[in-house]
C-alpha cells in the first residue's frame, strides 16, 4: 500500500514525464525457468535482510528513544556479555548457510550448458554486436546487430529532438536475433576489440565478453516476444549504445526466417560487379555512414577532438594518392579504428567511401565502385 | 589535565611557507591532509555533479560519451585516493599520536613526504583531462584492453597510481611504527583505542595490497610500450589476469576505506552513549577477520567473467562469511547505544547515520555476493547504490563525523551546532534521494557507466540527479562551518564532550604544537576508552 502511494505521490510530482516510463521497482521474472528462480532467490534474499533490517534497526530506534538523556536515563556500566556475543554471531551464520544452499543448486544448474539444440556466438565490438549461428538450424547464418539509427539521430547532442517521445530509444537494433521458443540454446560470448558484456535481462544473466576467451551460457526462452538488453561492461565512448534484442518465435517461425535468411546471405556475397551510379552511391554511404562511422566521426565528419580524428579535410579522405590508404583503413583497421571488411560487403564500402570522399565540402567527386574495394582486399595493406 | 601538556608558552612553531612546506609536526601534516581530501572531495564532487547534470533526463545534454565515461573514472580515482584515503590519514595522523601518548609520529620526515607526493600525484593524474586522448574513461578499475586505448594521458594515470600507492605505504608504515614503537608506557595494545586499533590493521591491509596494485598497472605500462603481453590473449596473455590482480588489491582497499570509519564510529558512539564500547575485543577480532577475510574475496567483483563453478561457489561461500564478523560490529555498536544516556549532537547523529546507511549497503552486498543473482546485478545502478552506501553515506558520513568530534580539539572552539545539524540532515536526506532510487533503476536493467538511457529509467534518475544536486550544495554548508569555527566561536574545554574518553581529551583545546614531550603517566581513568 505504502509504495503505491508513494507511487501515486511521485506520479503527481512528475505527470509530464511518466506516460512512457514505467516505475519498475523490482527484477524482471524473466522468460526463462532460471530467470525465474534468479528472480525467486532475489525475492527471499530481499526479504530476509528486509526483515533482519526491520528487526535491527526497530532494536536501535527503540534504543535511540528511550535511552536518551534528555528522558533521564542513566548510562548503565555494561560493557560485554558472551552470551549474546555468541548469539549474535551464530544466527547470522546461519541465516547465511540457509542461503547458500539454495544459491549452490541453482549456481550448478546454471553451469550446465550440455544438451543444447542451438549454438550461437555474440561476439562484441567497438560498438555492435556480431551474431554466428555455430550449431543446430540456422548452422552459417551471421548477422551484425547495431543500434538503429532514430535512436542514433535523436542520440546526438544537440539534436533538438526528445528522446520521451521513442519508446525503443537506446533498445532497438537494425537487425535483432531471431530464436525459437522452448528450445535449448547455448550462447557463447567473446569479444574482438576490448571486453563487452551479453546481458538481456529477461534471460536471466549477463556474461562477460572477453577477447581470445569464449564463455558460455544458455537459455531456454519459453514465451515468444522481443527482449531487449544491453552490453553491460564499459567499452568506450559507444558503450552506452549497443543494445542487443532477442525476437523469440514459434520453431515453425524460426525455421522460415533461416530459409530467407541463408537466401539473402548468399545473395549479397557477390556485390563486386555492382556499378551503381554517384547519387546511389552517396544515399547507400550515407546510411552505412550513420550505422558504421557516427559514433566516432561524428554526423559532421568533424570527429572527436584528441580522441577520434576528423574526415572532413583530412587529407585521407580528400587527396587522391590516399585513394588507396582510405580504403584499406576502412577494410582492415588502424590502431583505434576497427577492421570492417569483414562486415560490410564490397558495394557497402564503395558507398561509403565516396560518400566520405564527397561529403561535408571534400567534393573531391571521387566516385568508388564495388570492383575497386574487390581489388584492394587482394593488395597488401598500406598502412602497414 | 593541562598538565599533560606542558611549556604551551615554549610553543615554537616555524612561520610562513615554510611551516607548512617542510613541516615534521603531526598536526600540521594532519591538517594538509585533511585541507587536501576536502578540496578532492569538492573536485570529485564537481564530476559526479557532471553526470548527474547529464543523467538529468535521457539525451545528450552537456557532455560527450567519451568525457562522460572520464568524468566517472576519474571522479572514482579522486573520491578514493583523494578524498577518502587523504581524510582518513590525515586523521590518523592527528589523532594516533594524541591517543597513544606519543609525541610525534614515529617517521617525521617520511610523513611530510608522503603527503606532498599527493598533490603532484594529482597534478598528474587531472592534467590527463586536458590532454590530446583526454583523460582516462575505461573505469577506474582500469581493464585492459580498453585502458591501453587511452591516448596521450596513459602514462600519467599510470605513474599517478604508483605514486599514491608509494604515499599510501609510507603513510602506512609511518602508523605501524609509531603504534608499536611510540606508546605511553603502561599502554597495551589491548588498551589502545579502537580507532587506533582499525588504522593498523588498515595500514597492513595497505601494505599488503597497494603493492599489488602497482605490479598490475606496471604491467600495462609494459603491455602498452613495451611489447609485453600479460594481459593481451593475442600473444598469450589473459585480459581477466589483470582483474584477478587488480581485485586482489581492490577488495582490501574498499576495507582501506571502511575500517578507518568503523574505528571513527567506535569512538563517537560511546562518547555520546555515556557507556563504554561494548564487546571491545570483539570489536578488535572482528576488524582483524574483515581485513583477512578481504583477501579471500577479490572475484566477487568478477562473477561474470566466466570462472570455473568451484571458483565462483568458493568466493560466494567466502563474501557472504564477511556478514558474520561485520554483523558483529553493528549489534556491539547497537548494544553500546543500549541503556546508555544518549544526546545527539552533530557527531553522534552522522555516526547512527552511519550505522543504519552502512548496514542496508552491506544488505545489497550481501545480495550481490550470492553469485547466480549477481549475473543480473552485476554492473548495474544496483552496484552503484550498493557501493555508494557504503562509501559515501558509510565513509564519508563517518570522516564528516570525525571532523565534527575533533574540530574542538583541533581548533579550540566549539563548531555552531545549529549549523552542523542542518548540514547533517540536509547530507542525510539529499543522499537517500540520491541513492536509493538507483536500486530500483538497476534491478530494471539499467547498466553502470552509460552517458545516456533508455526512457523507462527517466523518471529515477531525475529523482536520483535533485538528490545529488541537494547533496552537492549541502557540502558548502560544512565549509562555512569548518571556517567558522577555526575563526572563532564558543571556546572548547579539554574535555571537549562530556562523555568523552581518552588521551586526546586530556590535553588542552586546541592542542598545543607539541604535545606529550615527555611520555604521560597513564591512570586507569585515562586508559578509559
Amino acid at each position: 500500500m505504502k509504495s503505491n502511494f508513494q507511487k501515486l505521490l511521485l506520479l503527481l510530482l512528475f505527470t509530464p514525464l511518466t506516460a512512457l516510463s514505467d516505475w519498475a521497482l523490482n527484477m524482471r521474472e524473466g522468460v526463462t525457468p532460471i530467470s525465474q528462480e534468479i528472480y525467486q532467490m532475489h525475492q527471499i534474499t530481499l526479504w530476509v535482510v528486509t526483515i533482519i533490517g526491520i528487526i535491527v534497526f526497530g532494536v536501535m530506534f527503540w534504543s535511540i528513544f528511550h535511552h536518551r538523556k534528555s528522558k533521564g536515563a542513566k548510562a548503565a556500566k555494561f560493557s560485554h556479555s558472551t552470551t549474546v556475543e555468541i548469539i549474535w554471531t551464530i544466527v547470522p551464520t546461519v541465516i547465511i548457510i540457509s542461503l547458500a544452499i539454495p544459491a549452490t543448486k541453482l549456481l550448478i544448474k546454471m553451469d550446465d550448458t550440455s544438451e543444447s539444440a542451438i549454438t550461437i556466438k555474440a561476439t562484441g565490438s567497438q560498438w555492435k554486436w556480431k551474431y554466428d549461428y555455430l550449431d543446430g538450424v540456422g548452422e552459417g547464418i551471421t548477422l551484425y546487430s547495431a543500434l538503429d539509427d532514430k535512436s542514433r539521430e535523436i542520440g546526438q547532442r544537440d539534436s533538438g529532438l526528445d528522446p520521451m517521445e521513442y519508446e525503443n530509444y537506446l533498445m532497438d537494433v537494425d537487425e535483432p536475433i531471431v530464436l525459437p521458443v522452448n528450445t535449448k540454446i547455448r550462447i557463447l560470448t567473446t569479444a574482438q576489440d576490448v571486453i563487452h558484456a551479453f546481458w538481456v535481462p529477461d534471460l536471466g544473466w549477463k556474461r562477460d565478453a572477453i577477447p581470445g576467451f569464449i564463455n558460455d551460457n544458455w537459455a531456454v526462452i519459453e514465451k515468444p516476444g522481443t527482449y531487449r538488453g544491453k552490453c553491460a561492461e564499459i567499452c568506450g565512448a559507444g558503450h552506452g549504445y549497443m543494445p542487443i534484442v532477442i525476437k523469440a518465435v514459434s520453431m515453425d517461425d524460426y525455421t522460415a526466417w533461416v530459409d530467407g535468411k541463408m537466401l539473402a546471405q548468399a545473395e549479397s556475397k557477390n556485390t563486386s560487379d555492382k556499378v551503381l551510379t554517384m547519387e546511389e552511391l552517396m544515399t547507400k554511404g550515407e546510411k552505412v555512414y550513420k550505422a558504421q562511422c557516427l559514433v566516432c566521426h561524428q554526423a559532421n565528419g568533424q570527429g572527436l577532438k584528441g580522441a577520434f580524428p576528423a574526415l572532413a579535410g583530412s587529407a585521407v579522405a580528400v587527396e587522391k594518392e590516399q585513394r588507396l590508404g582510405h580504403l584499406h583503413r576502412i577494410i582492415f583497421g588502424k590502431v583505434l579504428m576497427p577492421a570492417f571488411g569483414e562486415q560490410l560487403s564490397d558495394v557497402d564500402i564503395a558507398a561509403v567511401a565516396t560518400y566520405e570522399r564527397n561529403a561535408w565540402g571534400n567534393n573531391t567527386g571521387d566516385i568508388v565502385q564495388a570492383k575497386e574495394v574487390a581489388e584492394a582486399r587482394k593488395v597488401p595493406n598500406v598502412l602497414e | 589535565m593541562s598538565t599533560l601538556a606542558h611549556d604551551d608558552h615554549h610553543d615554537h612553531k616555524p612561520t610562513g611557507l615554510k611551516r607548512w612546506f617542510f613541516s615534521t609536526n603531526h598536526k600540521d601534516i594532519g591538517t594538509l591532509y585533511l585541507i587536501f581530501a576536502l578540496i578532492m572531495f569538492f573536485v570529485g564532487g564537481a564530476m559526479a555533479m557532471i553526470i548527474r547534470a547529464e543523467l538529468f533526463q535521457p539525451g545528450l545534454q552537456f557532455v560527450d560519451p567519451q568525457f562522460y565515461n572520464s568524468m566517472v573514472t576519474v571522479h572514482a580515482l579522486v573520491m578514493i585516493f583523494g578524498a577518502v584515503m587523504p581524510a582518513g590519514v590525515g586523521l590518523a595522523n592527528w589523532m594516533i599520536p594524541l591517543m597513544v601518548g606519543a609525541p610525534d609520529m614515529a617517521l617525521p620526515r617520511m610523513n611530510n613526504m608522503s603527503f606532498w607526493i599527493l598533490p603532484f600525484a594529482f597534478a598528474l593524474l587531472l592534467s590527463t583531462l586536458f590532454m590530446e586522448g583526454g583523460g582516462p574513461a575505461g573505469g577506474w578499475t582500469m581493464y585492459p584492453p580498453l585502458v591501453l586505448q587511452l591516448g596521450n594521458g596513459f602514462p600519467y594515470l599510470i605513474f599517478a597510481v604508483h605514486f599514491l600507492g608509494i604515499s599510501s605505504i609510507m603513510g602506512a608504515i609511518n602508523i605501524i611504527a609509531t603504534v608499536f614503537n611510540m606508546r605511553a608506557p603502561g599502554m597495551t595494545l589491548m588498551q589502545m583505542p579502537l580507532f587506533v586499533w582499525t588504522w593498523i590493521i588498515t595500514s597492513f591491509l595497505l601494505i599488503a595490497s597497494m603493492p599489488v596494485l602497482a605490479g598490475a598497472v606496471t604491467m600495462l605500462l609494459t603491455d602498452k610500450y613495451f611489447g609485453t603481453s600479460f594481459f593481451d590473449a593475442a600473444g598469450g596473455g589473459d585480459p581477466v589476469l589483470f582483474q584477478h590482480i587488480f581485485w586482489f588489491f581492490g577488495h582490501p582497499e574498499v576495507y582501506i576505506l571502511a575500517l578507518p570509519a568503523f574505528g571513527i564510529v567506535s569512538q563517537i558512539i560511546p562518547t555520546f552513549s555515556r557507556k563504554p564500547l561494548f564487546g571491545y575485543a570483539s570489536m578488535v577480532y572482528a576488524t582483524a577477520s574483515i581485513a583477512i577475510l578481504s583477501f579471500f574475496v577479490w572475484a566477487h567483483h568478477m562473477f561474470t567473467v566466466g570462472l570455473p563453478i568451484k571458483g565462483e561457489l568458493f568466493f560466494m561461500y567466502a563474501t557472504m562469511l564477511i556478514a558474520v564478523p561485520t554483523g558483529v560490529k553493528v549489534f556491539n555498536w547497537m548494544a553500546t547505544m543500549w541503556r546508555g544516556s544518549m544526546t545527539f549532537e552533530t557527531p553522534m547523529l552522522f555516526a547512527i547515520a552511519f550505522v543504519i546507511l552502512f548496514t542496508i549497503g552491506g544488505f545489497s552486498g550481501l545480495m550481490l555476493g550470492i553469485t547466480p543473482v549477481d549475473f543480473q546485478y552485476h554492473d548495474t545502478y544496483f552496484v552503484v547504490a550498493h557501493f555508494h552506501y557504503v562509501l559515501l553515506t558509510g565513509a564519508i558520513f563517518a570522516l564528516m563525523g570525525a571532523a565534527y568530534y575533533w574540530l574542538p580539539k583541533w581548533t579550540g572552539n566549539m563548531y555552531d551546532e545549529r549549523l552542523g545539524k542542518i548540514h547533517f540532515w540536509l547530507s542525510l536526506i539529499s543522499s537517500n534521494v540520491l541513492f536509493f532510487p538507483q536500486h530500483f533503476l538497476g534491478l530494471a536493467g539499467m547498466p553502470r557507466r552509460i552517458p545516456d538511457y533508455s526512457i523507462q529509467f527517466a523518471d529515477f534518475n531525475m529523482i536520483s540527479s535533485v538528490g545529488g544536486f541537494a547533496y552537492g550544495i549541502s557540502q558548502l554548508l560544512f565549509i562555512y562551518i569548518v571556517i567558522k569555527c577555526v575563526m572563532g566561536g564558543k571556546k572548547a574545554k579539554a574535555v571537549s564532550w562530556e562523555g568523552a574518553k581518552g588521551l586526546e581529551w586530556h590535553v588542552p583545546s586546541p592542542a598545543p604544537f607539541h604535545t606529550f614531550e615527555t611520555p604521560p603517566k597513564l591512570t586507569k581513568q585515562m586508559l578509559e576508552h
